[in-house]
């Protein structure tokens, strides 16, 4: 008899000792995950860095031409923001779409304050930002600014920082005292058309760059009120303007020695300047328009795309020696790059063929290749925790 | 065959004037190059961004000869660039056609 109840016992006791183990096993961290949106199909696909694969796909996200997305501080939900309008919120865990919202007629891109609480959506049509609760998705602060909006970005402070195309201005949106009711502050005379913006790592320089005009204005967010300077005022002056049939993007970050390296418009180089005094330092000449200019995450090289007709090649360009090193033609239609964190392989969107693929970012061989419909955007976690991301 | 020929004017008659010197192949990949490189400014569905809406209903009325020239020439102040490096006039009107009459 005792025998039994021994046996019983056991088997009564044996699954609790194994839960958590079994738990365990379906747990999962997502500091190796990303997103990667495909435009076409309205759907993100989940990636898996350490696999090199798909591990889903979430579908139903509207128009995602031009989409992109930032992360929550858990690096769990994304906030997706689409053509159409539409603020996505959805879960990498589960891959479902956690809440949907149109809240305007043409958005550009949004932003995520530094508490994770706020999320920002700059929007083309009506032009202006409007701001949502990151966890419920409802409208917190509605700021119409006239125009349309590019370039958003958080600031540290519950602040963003955007700038406007139509009336060249740049607003810093305040919301640490009462989110509904940001205090504004406003620069005219940026310049004319800025076409996108970045916000440097530390969340102090806020460059703006102009279409409109020749060259760029920075925004030195540690002054009170932000003092804007404009640099480069006549790059390419002597030069007639080549067609540009893809704006550039500008990026988040400084290269080492305090230097940026920026995309020039309408011309096929790209600029070299000293972040200190904002001079020019040098130019390189390039393959086409540059669309992206990424630094890899040790700022030795730079590895830029382009527009059509040279949307099939990548430059590499070394920081110390501004040459370009090597010419990479992936195929068709290269959308985007990624870096993994640490610079190991970066990953580039093949629209055309309908494929990721990973190279090594010192070799520059193809490590793996992932099947994706007509891929932009690769988004990898870690841009949670990083200032202007 | 005179029906036959009737039937090919018939077919010839209803496209667009400038259709004839556009391939059917060449015509896949304007309908993709106006999806993909047109879509960067004026969105995958036509419907705007940094460029305004360009779908039939926003361009009911225009001329096509007018818009063939916008997208050879560009439209200087904006950002619209002219397309001529990489398209010919007949390319340019086919597409100002299809900017008229399809919804991409």
């Amino acid at each position: 008899m005792l025998k039994p109840l021994a046996l019983a016992l056991l088997t009564l006791t044996a699954p609790m000792l194994t839960a958590p183990a079994a738990l365990a096993d379906d747990l999962r961290g997502t500091g190796d995950l990303g997103l990667i949106v495909e435009r076409e199909a309205g759907s993100l696909l989940v990636v898996d860095r350490s696999e090199r694969a798909a591990i889903g796909r979430i579908e139903g996200l509207g128009d995602l031409s031009h989409a992109s997305l930032v992360y929550s501080p858990d690096e769990r939900f994304a906030y997706v923001f689409g053509r159409d309008g539409g603020l996505t919120k959805v879960d990498i865990l589960t891959r479902t779409i956690v809440k949907r919202v149109v809240q305007g007629g043409n958005s550009i891109g949004g932003a995520i304050s530094d508490d994770g609480k706020l999320v920002a959506v700059s929007n083309y049509e009506p032009g202006g930002v409007k701001v949502f609760d990151a966890e419920t998705l409802d409208l917190v602060a509605d700021v119409p600014m006239g125009s349309k909006t590019v370039g958003i970005a958080d600031v540290p402070g519950s602040r963003f920082v955007v700038a406007t195309w139509d009336t060249g201005e740049v607003w810093v949106l305040d919301h640490a005292a009462d989110p509904a009711k940001p205090v504004i502050t406003k620069l005219t005379g940026i310049g004319a058309n800025p076409y996108d913006a970045l916000l440097t790592g530390d969340g102090r320089t806020y460059i703006v760059g102009l279409f409109g005009e020749k060259g760029l204005t920075a925004v030195d967010l540690w002054q009170d009120p932000p003092k804007a300077t404009r640099f480069l005022p006549d790059y390419g002056k002597d030069q007639p303007d080549l067609p540009v049939y893809k704006m550039p993007h500008l990026q988040g970050w400084t290269l080492a020695d305090g230097v940026f390296a920026l995309p020039a418009v309408g011309l096929h180089q790209l600029l070299w300047v000293d972040a200190a005094n904002l001079s020019e330092i040098a130019r390189t000449d390039l393959a086409g328009q540059p669309v992206f200019a990424v630094a890899r995450p040790d700022k030795r090289e730079i590895w830029v795309n382009f527009a059509p007709p040279g949307n099939d090649k990548v430059q590499i360009i070394d920081v110390m020696t501004h040459q370009v090193t090597d010419t990479i033609t992936p195929g068709k239609g290269v959308l985007h790059m990624e870096f993994a964190p640490r610079g190991r392989e970066v990953w580039l969107s093949v629209r055309d063929e309908n494929r990721v693929e990973i190279r090594d970012a010192r070799s520059h061989e193809v490590l793996a290749e992932i099947p994706a419909r007509a891929p932009s955007g690769i988004f990898f976690t870690d841009r949670a925790h990083q200032t202007g991301l | 065959m005179a029906r036959l020929v009737a039937a090919l004017l018939l077919v010839a008659l209803a496209l667009p004037a400038s259709a004839g010197t556009v391939t059917p192949d060449r015509a896949d990949e304007l309908r993709y190059i106006v999806r993909q490189d047109c879509g960067s400014c004026h969105g995958l569905r036509m419907t705007g961004g940094l460029g305004r809406a360009i779908t039939p209903a926003a361009l009911a009325g225009r001329d096509p000869d007018d818009l063939s020239t916008i997208i050879l020439d560009g439209m200087p102040g904006t950002a619209m660039p002219g397309w001529r490096p990489l398209l010919s006039e007949d390319e340019a009107r086919w597409i100002a056609d299809y900017l008229l009459t399809q919804e991409p």
